[in-house]
Formats: structure tokens, C-alpha cells, sequence
């Protein structure tokens, strides 16, 4: 028998029954319907997140000051609990690491800040001109602090968008106008554009001074509490983790790398430990899904030993003309696949839909990628063949003397 | 080209033996038109299924164009019927939802045969069958009960067997109907050389055959050329 044939016995065999195949292949659109959109949504989710980690720069490796605390040290609680990172070990690393985009330096505490009249409370993020870019900063108004204010210990400040708001008003231009942090008088040069996402702490709220301004001025020490690394690509971030561990151990003198006073922090870990989370969200949603396009299986199979036994007389006749048990059992196979076939095309518009109407009414973005379509093809041929197989090889397996007297 | 050597057929069902076929032989020539006759209960049925190789016997051959195809697995037993048999049954049994044309074709269709000799073929045979054209491509359920036994005759033909076996083929249709069906077999004996089996219970329908083989309580009670036979226009010689 060739395929073509296979194909016009199926087709007429499936449109001579238009409502039952219709309403077994609806069980099989609304299975594969929810675990496209299930999935849509746990991959939105994920996209969201991975995309929010990110804003707060790419590639980048973290370096913070560990958790002993040197002997005498004027620690105050917000900071690290050790002072041991200094701007010579961000030096250091820009000079001797290799693969390495920028490195910025930051020292960040909290204090109160007025300015005419109102006031507010909010990091204070001293560090340089390379910080822009390690840590996607972007100025709406104005400039971003330049390695020229730093040399010069400029008392100059770059407002986030909601510190702006807070002290001068929505969409106010406060170029030019003073802030005072820590009674020290400090002119606004710029306001950053807003990064919107809320996904470590919001970056939206915050002013940056230049470094070495922080540490004259307000730490009135040289450490700084966080040095943030940009590798050229994200190929080479165990790479430079590796050198910049190594290179502050020898500069630190320590011999045992558990013994030391800092930590490296790698994105990619932060972005794998949340997508690890949302995997298993979408897993979960997709296996709840999944019981759908099961119990449509079910619902395929049922129709088909309906159809073997409707069509006994059918099989016999075919058996005495000539037919094998494989050409038998294809033909019922071909049916059951060919359901499960439409269900899926039709499963996967209908999933795809959903997802759109989720995204735009419901506020959760979804994204349907061509892993979830060829999962859910994949999983419906093998429904198909799944639920198939038993009713296909019950029919084949009918004797032909059988199946003619059967009434 | 058909022998049937000391065939017998049992039935087992639980601990009961029943016998249905008790040393049939017999021998059929090519060419020859040969009614199988016998009451319900008599072995008929079960004989026509051996010989139509639906079922095989318990003991003795069953030779068709020399070959014994008394011990053959299910899958050459199909071949043997795509091959050399074509069958009638007196339900008809066609494809209710298919044309008159797709019906005809079916059996080449396992055959492998492509579409349009196969096209070719059927035409051929429905014209030997006597169903007029304007009727190839209609729904077969659209058809009158002799129109249907036609196709199927046209379908029994369509792969040149070396038998055809018509079981009963009267048996749903009202005389008048009957009538032109036989005659439609004796021509295809006649003219177109076809070996065909008959199988009745009625002895009206059985005399149309060339030779009759009466078989009562699965034995051969009489096998012997049909004197009286009964011809188109219902003449007897």
C-alpha cells in the first residue's frame, strides 16, 4: 500500500465521522493549547528576570568585601563587614587581569539628603566614570560623573530618576541645583534614565559622586565596598573570576583561598540560580498541562476502538482482498496520528493565542518559542502512536472469516 | 488447477470436537463454472473459506496452481488472496462511503498497483461485470442491490484471479435481480474463461453451474456435470 492511499483512506475514514473526530481532536487542541501556553508563560516569566539581572549590567563579575571583619575596624552596619578592598586593588585588576571590558570601583552607603526644603533618604554611590558603562547606566539630562571630577574630588552628583522626583518634583530639570549630603553642599550634573525593574534593590533611586569625594568626604577612608568587573565577553567570566580571585589573594597575602576576606561574584551564577527557579515553575505548569493532552489520548483511543468495532465487517473484507495485518494496522495507526496531527496544528495556533491574550490582558509577558511548538508536535505524534497502538493492532489482529460474519 | 486432497476441518471449542469437513476431494479445471451446494449446517461455508484461503484445513492439501497452501502463515495466505482469488459475498460488503470506481480498485491497492493502470484495470472489469459507465463514479450505497453485486463482481475480477469465489451471491436480492447476477457468471465462464466457485444452499441458483458438488454433513454426497442447466433466458437443456 502506498502512502497516498494510506492518506485517502485516512482522510475519508476521518471526515465520514466529522463530529466524533471533531470532538476527539478538540480534546487534543485544548492538551496541547495549555501546555504551549503553559510553557509561553513560564518562558516569559524567565525572560523577564534573566532580563531584569541584567540591567544591572552584562557580564560582569562582582567583587565584595567577605564577611571577617579586620581587627579595629569603624565598620557601620550597612557596609560590608570588612573595609580590606581598597581603589589600588580596582587598579590592580584593570592593569593585570586580562579579557577584562571596565572596572569600577564603588563605595555606597545611605544618608540623608535635603535640598530646598525637602528632604530624603538614599544610597550614596561614590565610584567613576567607568561605572556608566560597566553597570548600564544611561543619563537622561546632563552628564555622568568624568574621571576629571574624581581626580579633582569635584563635589558634583548624578540623581537617579526617583531621587529627582523625590527632591525636585516629576520630570523637573535639577541640573545646576545643589543637594546636601551629609552637610556638605554637592551641584547636580545629572539625572540617569530610569531602568524601571525592581530585580536587586531599584537603581532608579540613588545619586552617584565621584569616588574619591565619597571616601575624603563621607567614609573618610580609602576602602571601597563593591568593584565591579566587566569581562569583554561571556566566554571569559570564569576566566577573569579565576584571575581576579588569584590576583587579590597575592595582594592580600593570603595562602588559603577559604581564609579570604572577600568574595567574587559571578552574574552568570545570580542568572542561573534564577533560572533554575523558573525552570521548575514552567515544568510544573507544562506536567499540569500535560494531564490534558493525556486524558485527550485517552479520548483518541476511545474513538478508535469505537471506529475498529464499527468497522469490523470493513477489516474483514480488506483481510479477504488481500490485506496484511500491517496494512491494517497502518491504516488505523495512520488515523489515530493523523488526529493527533490536526489537534497539534490547531493546539499550537489555540496555545498561541492564549499566550498573545494572556500577554495583553493579563499583564504576564509569554513567550512561545519553537522548543515548546516542536515539544508539543513531538508529543502529540507520540500520543498519537501511544493511543493508537492498541486499537490498530486489535483491528489487525481480527480473523478475516470473523470480522465478514460479524453484524 | 484446484485439488482438494481428503480435507477435513474441526472445530474445537472447550472440550467439544466438531467435526465440519470430513475427507473432502475433489479436483476443479481451469475454466470450469462449479456450484457448491448444500444445506445451512452442511460444511459449505467452511469449505469455501479453505478455499478461499481464509482458513486453513486441520488435516489434508489443498492445492491451488499446484502450490499447497494448506499450511501457510496468515501473511502468505493474504498473498495468495491478493493474487489468485477473488471473492463475492452475498452481503456485497463494498466500501459505503467510496466511489463505485475506488471500491473496484481497492484490491490493487494492496496489490501496490499504481493509480492509473489501476483506473485502467477496473474499467475493464466493470465492463465484464456489466455496470454501465455513467455509473463509475457514484457513491456505492447510492446503488440498487444488483448494481452493488455487479462492483463487487468487478472487484472480484480486478486482479485477474485464478478463482473466483461467490458465496451466496443471490442471497440478498430478489429473483428478477438473482437472475441477471448468475447470468452475469455464466457469461464470465463463458466468454471470458473465468473459473468460478459457487457457493448455495438452493438448488434453482446451483443448476446455473456447468457442475454441481453436493455436500451434506461435510461430506461429498454427489459430484457430477449439471444436466439441466439453467441458461439466461431460463431455458433448461
Amino acid at each position: 500500500m502506498i502512502i497516498s492511499d494510506l492518506l485517502q483512506e485516512t482522510y475519508s475514514a476521518i471526515f465520514m465521522n466529522k463530529v466524533r473526530s471533531g470532538l476527539t481532536i478538540l480534546g487534543i487542541i485544548i492538551g496541547i493549547g495549555s501546555v504551549v501556553a503553559m510553557i509561553s508563560i513560564g518562558q516569559g516569566a524567565q525572560g523577564q528576570i534573566q532580563s531584569s539581572i541584567e540591567s544591572i549590567g552584562s557580564n560582569l563579575i562582582m567583587v565584595m568585601p567577605g564577611f571577617q571583619a579586620g581587627a579595629g575596624s569603624q565598620v557601620r552596619s550597612s557596609r560590608g563587614s570588612a573595609q580590606t578592598l581598597t581603589r589600588e586593588d580596582a587598579d590592580a585588576i584593570s592593569e593585570q587581569v586580562s579579557f577584562i571590558g571596565a572596572v569600577a570601583p564603588e563605595i555606597s552607603s545611605r544618608y540623608q539628603i535635603t535640598a530646598k526644603g525637602t528632604n530624603t533618604n538614599t544610597s550614596i554611590i561614590g565610584t567613576v566614570a567607568s561605572y556608566s558603562q560597566v553597570r548600564n547606566v544611561e543619563i537622561e539630562l546632563g552628564l555622568f560623573i568624568s574621571d576629571q571630577h574624581v581626580r579633582n574630588l569635584s563635589k558634583v552628583a548624578v540623581l537617579g530618576p526617583t531621587t529627582r522626583d523625590d527632591l525636585f518634583g516629576e520630570n523637573s530639570n535639577p541640573v545646576g541645583q545643589k543637594v546636601r549630603i551629609n552637610r556638605i553642599d554637592f551641584t547636580v550634573i545629572g539625572v540617569t534614565k530610569t531602568k524601571g525593574g525592581t530585580g536587586f534593590g531599584s537603581q532608579d533611586d540613588m545619586i552617584f559622586i565621584p569616588l574619591s569625594t565619597a571616601q575624603r568626604f563621607l567614609a573618610g577612608s580609602d576602602h571601597v565596598s563593591t568593584i565591579s568587573v566587566q569581562a569583554q565577553d561571556s566566554d571569559y567570566m570564569a576566566s577573569v573570576q579565576q584571575q581576579v580571585t588569584s590576583l587579590l589573594l597575592t595582594r592580600h597575602n593570603i595562602s588559603d583561598p577559604q581564609m579570604a576576606d572577600f568574595s567574587v561574584m559571578n552574574q552568570a551564577d545570580i542568572v542561573e540560580t534564577a533560572s533554575s527557579v523558573t525552570n521548575t515553575f514552567t515544568v510544573l505548569l507544562a506536567a499540569i498541562a500535560g494531564i490534558s493532552l493525556v486524558v485527550g489520548g485517552i479520548g483518541i483511543m476511545n474513538m478508535m476502538l469505537t471506529t475498529v468495532t464499527e468497522r469490523t465487517r470493513e477489516i474483514g473484507l480488506r483481510k479477504a482482498i488481500g490485506a496484511k495485518n500491517k496494512d491494517i494496522s497502518f491504516q488505523f495507526l495512520a488515523e489515530a496520528i493523523m488526529l493527533t496531527f490536526i489537534g497539534g496544528v490547531v493546539g499550537v495556533i489555540f496555545g498561541w493565542l492564549i499566550s498573545l491574550l494572556i500577554s495583553k490582558f493579563g499583564g504576564i509577558t509569554t513567550s512561545v518559542s519553537m522548543f515548546s511548538i516542536v515539544l508539543a508536535f513531538g508529543v502529540s505524534a507520540a500520543i498519537g502512536i501511544c493511543f493508537g497502538y492498541y486499537p490498530a493492532r486489535r483491528a489487525a489482529s481480527l480473523k478475516p472469516i470473523e470480522a465478514l460474519r460479524y453484524e | 488447477m484446484i485439488e482438494c486432497r481428503d480435507i477435513d476441518k474441526i472445530y474445537q471449542s472447550g472440550s467439544v470436537e466438531t467435526k465440519v469437513l470430513k475427507s473432502v476431494s475433489f479436483k476443479i479445471e481451469e475454466g470450469e463454472f462449479v456450484a457448491i451446494m448444500g444445506p445451512s449446517g452442511s460444511g459449505k461455508s467452511t469449505l469455501m473459506h479453505i478455499l478461499g484461503c481464509l482458513d486453513t484445513p486441520t488435516n489434508g492439501n489443498y492445492f491451488l496452481d499446484e502450490q499447497d497452501v494448506s499450511q501457510l502463515s496468515d501473511d502468505e495466505l493474504a498473498d495468495i488472496r491478493k493474487n489468485k482469488i477473488g471473492f463475492v459475498f452475498q452481503s456485497f460488503n463494498l466500501l459505503p462511503r467510496a466511489t463505485v470506481l475506488r471500491n473496484v480498485v481497492l484490491p490493487l491497492v494492496y496489490a501496490g498497483i499504481p493509480r492509473e493502470k489501476r483506473e485502467e484495470q477496473a474499467k475493464i472489469v466493470l465492463q465484464e461485470a456489466g455496470l454501465e459507465e455513467s455509473h463509475y463514479y457514484h457513491l456505492s450505497n447510492q446503488l440498487s442491490g444488483g448494481q452493488m453485486q455487479r462492483v463487487a463482481i468487478a472487484r472480484a475480477l480486478v486482479n485477474n484471479p485464478s478463482l473466483v469465489l461467490a458465496d451466496e451471491p443471490t442471497g440478498n436480492l430478489d429473483t428478477k435481480t438473482g437472475e441477471i447476477v448468475l447470468e452475469t457468471f455464466q457469461k464470465l465462464n463463458a466468454e471470458h474463461k473465468r473459473t468460478i466457485v459457487l457457493i448455495t444452499h438452493e438448488r434453482y441458483v446451483a443448476e446455473h453451474a456447468n457442475r454441481i458438488i453436493h455436500i451434506i454433513d461435510g461430506r461429498i454426497v454427489e459430484d457430477g456435470q449439471n444436466k439441466h442447466q439453467r441458461f439466461i433466458n431460463g431455458k433448461t437443456t
